[in-house]
Order: structure tokens, then C-alpha cells, then sequence
């Protein structure tokens, strides 16, 4: 499904009503350019989720962990070439954990992410505030009213 | 009275690095993986994720460390390893390579925080800096604002709630062109651009706070450069640079000084990779002198991650006995 965003006020409402959604093991693949707004999505959710720490950015770490009250691993792949370098820090591992994940620029390492994945694509627009974002493997059907032109 | 000698082990993210600490303030070796091998190929030190291969290196690191120092296992006093913040995956190998030589030569184990090693490695650089005072933590990772109470004793003031400004640093480099990591490119470019040429925001958070946020202007440089590619207008990339610096720069010094000025500490030390931008060196000085401020900065080899600054950081919990045992557990997300 596709919806479009016009303020941060909206990103915040998406990535809360997203985050009710979730559960143990669900794996949220975010893509898109540069500043589109993955961690500012991505920092909704996790407040949603109930996580009152600040959501730092986890490209130079690769991942950030967060155990309260919740546990989601948060990974950020910008910087990974190769999808051997995920095994050597040990992806399986977080794979295999009762966890919820968010991946940013999860498209580089789209050949390891487990089929069920719920992707998120976020687009630019010609207006500068706005963003388009496209969802598949998560039916928010029920709210699109919330999001529509 | 006898020396101690330290044996430090840093593998928290991209390096792998083993050093020999005297004291706390002497380094007799510190090698990191990325400087002996990569720098000739290159000719400066490139960070690459494959590095993470830290397993494959740590035995050659080690040996030349301890080679380079002109010791033995047996004048070694203790094993220091950073145990957090980092990839779980990376402190592990340091970790278990620390704790096995811990266990064999029967002798201390040393738990660093990685960030108590960033400032402490301004111990190695200035003999008689003694705390308190302020330090500012800047790397591509993290961005700190910290009250060094005492050795070991901080109490965190200010800090990030997005990016890093190392991070936003290497992510405007790249959308202007530059290699990875974009810092110096931008620190270089900005030399030749006019840094009032586009007013980028000031993201300076409620009044009195020494927290951060850097995604703003990150955001701000990426609409501008994407609302001129729009309007089909060519962009000067030494302006952006030089505008993005300056805006930067600006909210790190006025943050900075206010928090020196508040604790009423005399001395700030800078600390992480940031702490080479000559802008931001200029800038503070000034600022400083202003507020009759001493400020210090430790040479580049001991702002990126090294060993060296956890063997200092780990003499003064050793004279505390703040030791290991041999469960010692990584954590990655540590906290300061």
C-alpha cells in the first residue's frame, strides 16, 4: 500500500500506529534516500513501542540494542559492502533472538533478510515536506484514511 | 615505587589495537590494525568495516605489540579490554583474547569503558593534566559533553539524541562527492567556501541544554542541495561545506564553553576523530581565550580508537582495584 506523509507530525502518527503491530520477532526493513526521514520513522516507532531512551543513530555502531521494555535491535547497514561482513558480526545471532528489528538501508543486504519481512519504502516528492512511503508485508488498510491525499 | 604496566586490548568497532601503558602516561607500544597496514596502501587511515575481522588479527597485533615495547609476559601488571559501548560481535574477540592472557599469566583482568579511554587519552598526550575539567567527546559515533570529576568519574551533561556529528560530517561529505570518511574533505573544502553563504539551522534544543541533535542540519543540507538540483541551479560545494562548518561548529563551542562556565572548570579537553577539524580547533581557541580557557587536544593517532587510551584509562582503576573477574559479559550499549 502506498500513503503519503506531510509533516513530522504525520511520521510520528505512522510510526506509532506501526509500532502496535509489531511483535517478537518482526523485521522492519526501511529504505530510501539520504534524509528521507528512516531514523526520524524509525525513532517513532521505538517511542511507540514504549522505549524512552534517546534513539541514537546506529550507522557508525552498525546496530544499537535496547532492552526496555521492550528488546529491538536497531541496525543501520549504510556502511556494510558485503553481505559477509553482517555474518561476522554476528546477524544470525540477533536473528535468532525474541526481538523486534528495524533495519535501515536494509536493500543492501536484501539477499539475508528473512522472507516475512514488513519493507518500508520512503520517497521523496517534488514538495520538500512530503514523503512518499510505501508498505508491503503489513496491512494498515484499516488507517489509510488517516494518510490519504 | 614500581612501575605498572598495562597491557590494553580495543576492538569495540572498526580497530583492532593492543598497546603497553607504563603508568598510565607512558606508551611503550600501541598498534592498531588499520595504521600499519592500510596506511602505506592508502596513505591515511581508512576505516573499513572488514577490519571487523578482528578474530584474523589480534594474534599479529598483540605480538608486535609486545615486541614493540621490549617487554614480557612476565612484567605485565594487568590486562585492560574494553568491554562497552560497541559491537557485540567485536568486544567479544578482545574480550576473550584479554581474559585468556588474564587467566594464563595469572594476573588482573580490566574492564574500560570506551569513552573513559577517549578522554583518558589525553593523559598520554599532557603529563600534567589532571582533572577536573570538561571534556567534549566528538567521533564519528559518539558526541559527548562530560564533567571529568575525577579520574574514572564523570558525570555525562550533554549528548546526542540523533546523529553523531561525526556522522553528519561524513553524510553531507557524501552527498557533496567526497570519499568516505568525508571529514577532512569537508574541513579542507570549507577553507576555500564562504561560510555565510547559506544560512543553515542552529539546532541548539531547550535553554540550558548540552544535548545535541545534528539530523536537522544533516536534513537542511540534503533539501538544499536537492531543492537546487530541482531548480536545475548549480551548487558551489566549498559554500555548503563551509555554511554547514560554521553552523556545526557553532552550536559545539557555544555549548562547550557554557558548559566549562558552568561547572567552573579552567581546562577543556576534545577528544574522538572530530577533534582534528581545524575550523572547530580555531574556533574554540578563540572562544576560549576569551574566558581565559585552556583548551587541549591529543595528537590524531590517540582521537580514533586505539589501545594506548585504554591502558591509561585502566591504570587509574587499577590503583582503585576496580577489577575483572573472568565472567566479565560485553555490553554493548554501555553507558559512561
Amino acid at each position: 500500500m502506498k500513503l503519503k506523509i506531510k509533516s513530522l507530525l504525520e511520521t510520528e502518527a505512522l510510526g506509532n500506529i506501526i509500532s502496535k503491530k509489531l511483535k517478537e520477532k518482526s523485521i522492519i526493513c526501511l529504505t530510501g534516500d539520504l534524509g528521507a526521514g528512516k531514523t526520524t520513522l524509525t525513532q517513532s516507532i521505538m517511542k511507540g513501542l514504549g522505549i524512552e531512551e534517546y534513539i541514537t543513530s546506529p550507522t557508525y555502531t552498525i546496530v544499537n540494542e535496547y532492552h526496555h521494555p521492550k528488546k529491538v535491535f536497531h541496525f543501520d547497514v549504510y556502511r556494510i559492502n558485503d553481505v559477509d561482513e553482517m555474518f561476522e558480526i554476528g546477524f544470525d545471532d540477533y536473528l535468532n533472538q525474541d526481538a523486534i528489528m528495524i533495519i535501515e538501508w536494509a536493500d543492501i543486504i536484501e539477499e539475508i533478510i528473512p522472507k516475512d519481512a514488513i519493507w518500508i519504502k520512503i520517497l521523496y516528492t517534488d514538495n520538500i515536506d512530503e514523503r512518499l512511503i510505501e508498505i508491503t508485508g503489513m496491512d494498515l488498510e484499516e488507517h489509510y484514511e488517516n494518510f490519504r491525499d | 615505587m614500581k612501575d605498572i604496566i598495562i597491557l590494553a586490548i580495543e576492538t569495540s568497532c572498526d580497530e583492532t589495537s593492543v598497546a603497553v601503558i607504563k603508568n598510565g602516561r607512558e606508551i611503550l607500544s600501541n598498534v592498531v590494525y588499520t595504521q600499519i597496514d592500510l596506511h602505506k596502501k592508502f596513505g591515511g587511515v581508512v576505516p573499513e568495516i572488514a577490519s571487523r575481522k578482528h578474530i584474523e588479527k589480534i594474534d599479529l597485533i598483540f605480538t608486535q605489540s609486545l615486541e614493540e615495547s621490549g617487554l614480557n609476559f612476565s612484567d605485565l601488571d594487568a590486562i585492560a579490554v574494553t568491554y562497552g559501548p560497541g559491537l557485540v560481535g567485536a568486544l567479544l574477540v578482545g574480550m576473550s583474547y584479554a581474559k585468556a592472557l588474564a587467566f594464563g599469566l595469572g594476573i588482573p583482568l580490566i574492564p574500560v569503558n570506551h569513552i573513559d579511554g577517549h578522554i583518558a587519552a589525553n593523559y598520554l598526550a599532557f603529563p600534567d593534566l589532571k582533572p577536573p575539567y570538561i571534556a567534549l567527546i566528538v567521533s564519528g559515533g559518539h558526541t559527548h559533553i562530560i564533567d571529568v570529576l575525577d579520574y574514572g568519574e564523570y558525570e555525562v551533561l550533554g549528548r546526542t539524541r540523533d546523529d553523531a556529528v561525526g556522522e553528519a560530517f561524513d553524510k553531507v561529505a557524501r552527498t557533496l562527492g567526497f570519499p568516505y570518511p568525508g571529514g577532512p574533505y569537508i574541513d579542507k573544502a570549507a577553507k576555500d567556501g564562504n561560510k555565510e553563504a547559506i544560512k543553515f539551522p542552529r539546532t541548539y534544543l531547550e535553554k540550558d541544554s548540552f544535548d545535541f541533535s545534528f539530523s536537522g542540519i544533516k536534513s537542511a543540507v540534503l533539501n538544499y542541495l536537492n531543492s537546487m538540483k530541482m531548480k536545475g541551479i548549480e551548487i558551489n560545494a566549498n559554500d555548503v561545506a563551509a555554511s554547514f562548518q560554521e553552523a556545526v561548529v557553532d552550536v559545539l563551542v557555544e555549548k562547550i564553553i557554557k558548559a566549562s562556565l558552568k561547572m567552573n572548570h579552567k581546562e577543556i579537553i576534545i577528544a574522538g576523530g572530530v577533534a582534528a577539524n581545524s575550523h572547530l580547533r580555531k574556533r574554540l581557541k578563540e572562544e576560549a581565550e576569551i574566558h581565559y580557557l585552556d583548551v587541549f587536544y591529543p595528537p590524531m593517532s590517540l582521537c580514533t580508537d586505539n589501545a594506548a587510551m585504554i591502558g591509561a584509562a585502566a591504570y587509574y582503576q587499577f590503583k582503585k582495584g576496580i577489577f575483572a573477574n573472568l565472567d566479565l559479559n560485553s555490553v554493548p550499549n554501555l553507558k559512561l
